[in-house]
Order: C-alpha cells, then structure tokens, then sequence
C-alpha cells in the first residue's frame, strides 16, 4: 500500500482507473467540487462553484452549531447495527455538502470514498440543498486494486428544500471480497425532486442497501433508477422506499437487473399515505447464467385516491430477438451483446448529460467485458 | 443467385413445406401467394435460417454455396435481407445504435435513408416500440437500405400501411431491387410475398407462384395470377392439381 497518497492523482494508474470507473474525475474536469476519503483519512476537499459548500462533517459540525439538528433526523441512529456502528463512533468522517438558496451546479459534485487498507470504512454524510438549489453530486466509491477483503458503512442524509433539484448518482467499483452497507434517507420538501441513480456492474461479495425518500412537501417527486449486474459470487439485496406523504408526492422506482450467477434480491416499496399521490415500480430483470433474480415490489396504499402500480418481468432474452438482429448481419454474441446493452440502456430525464455519460460508460466497460 | 432443391420443412412433428423448388435469378423479382397458412412466410424464415423448423430434406443454395446449415448471420453476410411482417420489438435498443452497427458507424448512409424514408425521429427510438404499421414497415426498409443485400425477401411489405406511406415505402422497395437499372444491368433480386398485390405497383415483379399447404401449386405471370385471385380466390388454387 503506497503510504503518501494525498490526492487522487497521487493513486497508482490501476487505482485511478478504478476510480474513473466509477465516474470520478482525477482532472476535475467538469466537476464542481471534490470530497476524497481514504479508508478513515480525508485527503482533499474543494468546491469551485459558487453557493456550493464542502465540508468534513467535523468541520461542519465545528462551523455550524445547527448542523448538529440534521444529524439522524433522517436517518434513525438504531435503525440497525450498521447506523448505531457508525453512531458509536467518536470521530465520525465523511461529508456535508451545503448548496445555499437558489444556488445552481452546472456540474455536478464529487465523492469519492476509496477503501485502500482499513478492515471498516464509515462515513456519515450529510447533503443539504436548501430553497430552489440544484445540486448534482456523483459517488464513486471503489476499493483499491490490492485491497481483497473491508467492509464499508456508509450513513447519508438528504435534505432537499422547497423547489430544490437534487440528484444523486452512485457508481460502485468494490472488490470480490468487500461488503457494503449504505444507509440513506432523504427528506423532500415541497416541489423539491429528489433523483437516485445507482450503478454496479463489478463483482462485489455482498451489498445491503434500501434508502428511503420522505416526500413530506407538496408536488415533491422521488426517483430511483437502479442497473446491477451481478456475476457469481455477488450478493446484491437492493430495495428502495418511497413515502408519499403529501398531496400531489410521486414516486418512481425503475431498476434493470442482469444475473450471470449472482443473487439479486430487488425490493421496492411505496407507500401512498395521503390523497392525490401517485407511485409506480417497474422491476425488470435478466437471467443470463443460473442465479437467482428475486423481485419484490410492494405497494401500500392508505388513502382514496392514492395511484400506485407495479411491474416486473424475469426472464431470458427472447430467441427471436436474437435471430432478428442476426438477420441484420450481426453474430450470435454480438446480437446478444446489443441487446442486453438496450436492456440496461435507461435515459433517465432531469440527469445533466455529464452525468449520463458516465452511466453510459461504465455500462459500456462492461458490455467491453462481455458482461 | 437462390436455388432451393426438393426443400422439406417440419415444426416439430408436422410437415410445413414439401417438394419446394425453385430458382431465382440474378436481377429477379419473384412474388409469392398463397392462403393464410399455406407457409409463405415458413419458407423465407427457412430460407433465411430462422431456428424453430427442421430441413428434413434438401438443399438451399446462395449464389453456388449450400447454405442449408449456415448460421443466420453468416447467411446476411453474403446478401441475404429480410423484411419481416411483424419484426420483435425490442425494448432500450435505438434503431439509430442497430443502424450504427449495421453499417460500420456509416452516419452519412443512415442519415441519408432515415431523410428519404421520413424516419429521423425513430432513430431514436427503441426498435418498434409504440410504431404504428406504416412506422414499422418504414423501419424495417430502412434497417434493408443500410444492409444493402443483394437478395431481398420481403413479408408482405404493404400491410398495414396507409395509401399516404405505400408510395413512399414502394418506391424504397423498388431502389432496393435496383427497379431504377436497366434490366441488363441488375443485380439485386428479390422474393416477395403479398396478399393484395398493392406492392406489385412499384415493383415490375418477374415470376408468380402460388402455395397452398405447403407446396407450389402454380408458377407463372404474377399479374395474372393475382387476377385470378382476386375473380375467384384461392379456392381454384387449393382444387387445382399439382404442377
């Protein structure tokens, strides 16, 4: 393990191409802002973008005495034994990100979470977009080439404010043998848009993750779309909750999954909780190489008036879809390749192009790979 | 350009084409009729090397080579396009990334097509996904335009399309088939299957034949076969003997 990384840059070629894999800019180009964490070592924070603050969460903690009221208000601190691990913690890390009102990033934000040597790494983050804010952050979050074995717990709580826009983007990059426990909530207020995105196509042993948006304000709008692969050896229970708690809330929650022998377990809940909210789940996955895709999606409504549906379809790719692309001239596995690319292919609306791009790469380094 | 010798075809236990013979020379545009059912459309999947049927017996050749056991691909590699009836939809597959690939990243030649065939919106668009039948069979010209095969066969190309797009869709069928080349000089053959013969308008086809329960029942001039049709149907044709 080198022992002077300081900064991205300072990374081996392999790390940093790990980390470009996951949409981090060693470079900064198109980026608003920095956040870079080794194992429990903040090495580099910055923020070119006016109106956008990047803090540790000690320094924050240390700057602003309100800060403290937004620590595990959205996130219960017993919600289970990963949150109280990282509530035990007497020097938590991690970041808080603050986007004053009105303020607008053209580009979006980075962080970047890289586990190098430590056997636990936790962070507690806190992101706060205050009254008509627009906020893109990207979370790449890889495990060194050298490192076999770690685990990560990750707390993040999303705070979006009225008419605020917030989208949050992870592209994980772990190693076979890492665990990793993200615990996010998000609280939305009215006419805010809160927007997840995650993104694994590398092998990892095991994920637990199932974050949650409170859409607590009018009009607010919560969106997860995720795309997984999962290769033998990966174990991926991945869910996501929406609360629609105010009239007019509407929730979205789209997930493309592909096993080539891993576990995916897909849960999604809504819950409608008042009059004039709207949901929908749409859980579609493909079965490439004996493994298991488990879709769950629950809805519950409790109110009249309250809209939610769900869909979702297992299967294999359709024989006559192959041999139609062959009659175009394309060969079997080619064929087969474009279409499982189209599979995964989700535009999804309200993401800067910047951040689709990187979508789409990491899912092209993966078709590269032959999935 | 095809030669199909003593050609038979089952799906699963049961014959679906028999005794099929037939030539189709370069710059040769052959129609195909037949009932509902009769296997038109089992002979081109078979001819194409759709899986699903069973050659029991006989040979396809392309241009010299037996192509019977040939993958698909390797079949429109040589030249063989095929317009399909009712192609798959597929979901998340842009028919401007399947144009991409199809003709080497070639921007200007799917650019040039998509305009004359009115198509530049679709291209990105998921391959038939919420088409209309004019939309899909405009497609399905389009994605034969940038493979240029040299042998086209085409599964009923008129249907569902309105008065408006059969001209439009006509005309690109009749450019596929070199219909703009002096007889002497073309190539391009085809094999086309028609219910209303509407296609026949734009196409100045060569050779009619005709298929009922899975075998040829006549060979001739394709405007006078259709004109029989359409006076008395195919009962004539199923009451026929064989040729």
């Amino acid at each position: 393990m080198p022992e002077d990384i300081d900064k991205m840059a300072d990374l081996s070629p392999e790390d940093q191409d790990r980390l470009a894999r996951t949409g981090l800019e060693v470079d900064m180009k198109n980026r608003s802002g920095s956040f870079f964490q080794v194992d429990q070592e903040i090495k580099e924070i910055a923020s070119l973008q006016e109106g956008i603050e990047v803090h540790s969460l000690a320094d924050a903690l240390r700057k602003y005495d309100w800060l403290s009221d937004y620590l595990w208000k959205a996130v219960p601190k017993d919600k289970d034994k990963y949150t109280r691990y990282v509530a035990e913690q007497e020097d938590p890390r991690g970041f808080v990100v603050i986007a004053r009102e009105n303020s607008r990033s053209v580009y979006p934000l980075q962080a970047c979470l890289f586990l190098a040597k430590t056997s636990v790494q936790h962070v507690h983050n806190i992101v706060i977009a205050e009254k008509g804010a627009e906020l893109h952050i990207i979370s790449g979050c890889a495990s060194a080439s050298y490192t076999k074995k770690g685990s990560h717990i990750g707390v993040t709580e999303c705070y979006v404010g009225e008419g605020a826009h917030v989208t949050s983007t992870m592209i994980h990059n772990w190693g076979e043998e890492i665990s990793v426990f993200p615990r996010s909530a998000s609280i939305v207020q009215e006419n805010g848009v809160f927007l997840s995105n995650y993104i694994c196509m590398q092998p990892v042993r095991r994920i637990e993750m199932a974050p949650i948006a409170r859409l607590e304000g009018k009009n607010s709008v919560g969106r997860f779309n995720s795309i997984v692969i999962a290769p033998p050896g990966s174990y991926l229970d991945l869910g996501s909750v929406a609360q629609l708690s105010a009239e007019g809330a509407s929730a979205e929650l789209m997930t493309r999954a592909i096993t080539t022998g891993g576990h995916i377990i897909s849960r999604g809940l809504i819950e409608g909780q008042t009059r004039r909210t709207k949901g929908h789940i749409e859980c579609k996955g493909l079965i490439l190489k004996d493994g298991t895709i488990h879709a769950i999606p629950e809805i519950k409504g409790e109110v009249v008036d309250t809209e939610l549906s769900h869909e979702a379809a297992v299967g294999k790719i359709a024989r006559e879809e192959i041999e139609y692309l062959m009659s175009r001239g394309l060969d079997e596995e080619v064929a087969t390749a474009t279409i499982i690319r189209g599979f995964l292919d989700v535009r999804i609306d309200g993401l800067p192009g910047v951040l689709q791009d990187q979508i789409d790469a990491a899912i092209d380094a993966a078709e590269k790979a032959g999935f | 350009m095809l030669d199909i010798e003593d050609l038979h075809v089952m799906i699963g236990d049961r014959v679906v084409l028999h005794d099929i013979n037939l030539h189709i020379g370069e710059g040769e545009t052959h129609v195909l009729m037949g009932p509902n059912g009769s296997g038109k459309t089992t002979l081109l999947r078979a001819i194409m090397g759709f899986g699903g049927l069973d050659i029991a017996k006989g040979k396809i050749l392309f241009r010299g080579r037996d192509v019977t056991r040939l993958p698909i691909h390797e079949r429109a590699k040589m030249g063989m396009g095929m317009l399909f009836q009712r192609p798959p939809t597929i979901a998340g597959l842009k028919l401007g990334k399947l144009l991409a690939v199809t003709s080497g990243e070639d921007t200007a030649v799917v650019n040039e097509y998509a305009k004359y065939l009115n198509m530049h919106s679709f291209l990105d668009r998921a391959i038939n996904l919420g088409f209309s039948g004019g939309e899909i069979k405009r497609s399905e010209v389009l994605q034969l335009m940038v493979q240029g095969p040299d042998f086209v066969m085409l599964d009923e190309p008129e249907s569902g399309v309105d008065l408006e797009n059969i001209t439009l869709i006509g005309n690109a069928i009749a450019k596929l088939l070199e219909k703009d080349v002096h007889i002497v000089n073309r190539k391009k053959s085809g094999l086309v299957i028609t219910h209303t013969g509407y296609i026949l308008d734009y196409l100045d086809a060569d050779f009619g034949h005709v298929m009922c329960d899975g075998e040829f029942r006549c060979h001739g001039n394709p405007r006078e076969i259709l004109k029989v049709i359409k006076t008395s149907g195919y009962k004539e044709c199923l009451a026929c003997q064989k040729i």
